[in-house]
């Protein structure tokens, strides 16, 4: 029932920007900021919340501008390296951020974000400080596309990377280290008592929630066509946390579904009002005190129930 | 006699100026069960947590296999073959009590598994096997939280087996359990250590339990061991029978 109802979900998403060209960025820029907010939910399982992962999310988008400026405009090979560099900001943060707990790993993850973010703005000669740097349209499969046609291209490999890396993240959740990620949570103790080293699973997971949330920045860079400082402040990493809840930390699907929800949510409320911060904010609240689970937690008890 | 599997040499311990080891020596052969009894508060509890790692001694030594492992982590001892089960049960109380026991029998196996799914038909057999033995084969599907205190008093037990250890260190293994279920369970237990070779430490207040089930007896009081040997020996100290048994 569960992949039924995942692969009608993916059907619909790659139909909606034929039917609705405009929604084609907008869910891009949703599949992207999935990534990330799944990067950041992998570490909710071990109650750690991260207000400092849109720094990820930058290194990966700044890795794009830097690689391509560099002479590499391989679409493949820009991802992979801008997101193994996103992968060892993790590494070389998350070898100390995973000896602390609460808010302590907040507040540091938070920290050594806005001296990211501040490197960034600060660094005009290496960054292009706060006008940032341009993302070319790259070669994909060694074809040069027109920038509408790259986008559409972009969309689809998103959204199957999507499919593919939900599948690869659901794996590593049922594996020995994903359990002894929640269990984390729950007993450190134990887990130490059992013989498995909590500061590598810890690290472990840091790693490939900063993976993720480097693929979703290169995504996104390469669907905005610039990077830019604001890519790493703090305001997004907190965005980030909120689509994580929003959407539900029970699941995979719970970081897309918070995505596509919330820049769907904000696509709409902007063509109704100016205030569209009030129409966002009144839903927030309605979702995170009806639904505890998030979004993906009335589709999850919707399944248990027709069992 | 047999090798010493574990030894203790001159352990000294204080917690703001109570002693709970005073120069205190103790040694465990292979194939032995040992247990150890005395008044509440006397340091039976510290002398597992000096010999687990998770308590540095002021001075003196653990010894394992002969091998110094006084300043090796929990972990380092567990990966050596030493478990432990807790007075208080520490579980991973938001998984299901299969979830448990299939961790812990990942943590015995290599690398490769770690990455692999936890849940396999030979790891939920070896799983359900163990859960058999102390009788809770039928809540493997329940989360850890929702069992009763004894079962999951049971269940920490059956993750420390599930450990496949050498030494298995039990602290107070029937409290909690009620009294129809102690015997069944310390039976099961005890079958359960000697098919497998495994040598046990035990800290116990049940003394039927100690009379029936240990090869020997140690004594702890205030931080020094008041006496020791087989357990009709030390029961019929007329000083134990006072200070710990509680009989004149």
């Amino acid at each position: 029932m569960r992949t039924i109802f995942a692969t009608l979900a993916v059907l619909i998403l790659a139909v909606l920007p034929v039917a609705a060209p405009w929604l084609q960025f907008v869910l891009t820029l949703a599949i992207a900021k999935g990534f990330a907010a799944l990067g950041v939910a992998v570490l909710l399982r071990a109650g750690l919340i991260s207000i400092g992962h849109a720094m990820f999310f930058a290194a990966s988008a700044y890795g794009v501008a830097f690689l391509a400026r560099a002479g590499i405009h391989d679409f493949g090979l820009l991802l992979i390296l801008s997101v193994l560099a996103g992968a060892l900001v993790g590494a070389v943060a998350g070898s100390f951020l995973v000896r602390y707990r609460a808010i302590f790993f907040a507040m540091l993850n938070l920290a050594v974000s806005m001296v990211f973010y501040a490197l960034c703005a600060k660094l005009y000669s290496v960054t292009g400080g706060t006008d940032g740097m341009p993302v070319p349209v790259p070669a994909v499969f060694g074809i040069v596309f027109a920038e509408p046609v790259f986008k559409n291209v972009l969309f689809y490999l998103s959204l199957g990377l999507m499919v593919l890396v939900g599948v690869s993240v659901q794996r590593y959740l049922n594996s020995p280290l994903g359990h002894a990620l929640s269990a984390v949570h729950t007993n450190e103790i134990r887990l130490e008592y059992l013989g498995i080293p909590v500061w590598a699973v810890l690290l472990i997971a840091y790693v490939i929630s900063a993976a993720l949330a480097g693929l979703g920045g290169a995504i996104a860079g390469f669907a905005i066509g610039r990077v830019v400082p604001d890519f790493a402040f703090w305001t997004a990493s907190g965005h980030l946390v909120l689509i994580a809840v929003l959407g539900g930390i029970g699941g995979v699907p719970g970081a897309f579904i918070g995505a596509l929800f919330l820049e769907l949510l904000h696509s709409a409320a902007v063509t109704v009002t100016d205030s569209w911060n009030l129409i966002v904010g009144i839903t927030l609240i309605v979702v995170i005190m009806f639904m505890p689970q998030g979004v993906y937690g009335l589709f999850a008890r919707r399944e248990v129930s027709s069992l | 006699m047999t090798r010493p599997i574990l030894e203790a040499k001159g352990l000294h311990v204080a917690f703001n100026g109570v002693k709970a080891a005073d120069d205190v020596s103790i040694a465990i052969h292979d194939g032995e069960f040992l247990a150890i009894i005395g008044p509440n508060g006397s340091g039976k509890t510290t002398l597992l947590n000096i010999c687990t790692g998770y308590i540095r001694p002021r001075s003196g030594r653990v010894l394992l296999d002969g091998h110094d492992i006084t300043r090796l982590s929990p972990r380092a001892i567990a990966r050596r073959g030493v478990a432990r089960a807790f007075q208080i049960p520490q579980l991973f109380s938001t998984q299901r009590v299969i979830d448990n026991m299939m961790l812990a029998l990942a943590a015995t196996d290599g690398l490769w598994s770690a990455v692999r799914p936890l849940e396999s038909p030979a790891r939920r057999d070896e799983a359900k096997a163990l859960l058999d033995l102390v009788g809770l084969a039928g809540d493997a599907d329940r989360i850890s939280s929702t069992l009763p205190e004894g079962h999951r008093k049971l269940l920490d037990i059956a993750v420390a087996l599930a450990l496949k250890p050498r030494l298995l260190l039990l602290d107070e293994p029937t409290s909690g359990v009620s009294a129809l279920e102690r015997f069944p369970l310390m039976e099961a237990l005890m079958s359960a250590l000697r098919q497998r070779g495994i040598t046990a430490l035990f800290v116990e207040h049940d003394m039927d339990v100690v009379a029936r089930y240990a090869s020997r007896v140690l004594v702890w009081n205030a931080g020094n061991i008041m006496a020791q040997g087989r357990p009709d020996e030390v029961f019929s100290n007329a000083q134990v029978r006072q200070r710990v048994v509680g009989v004149a």
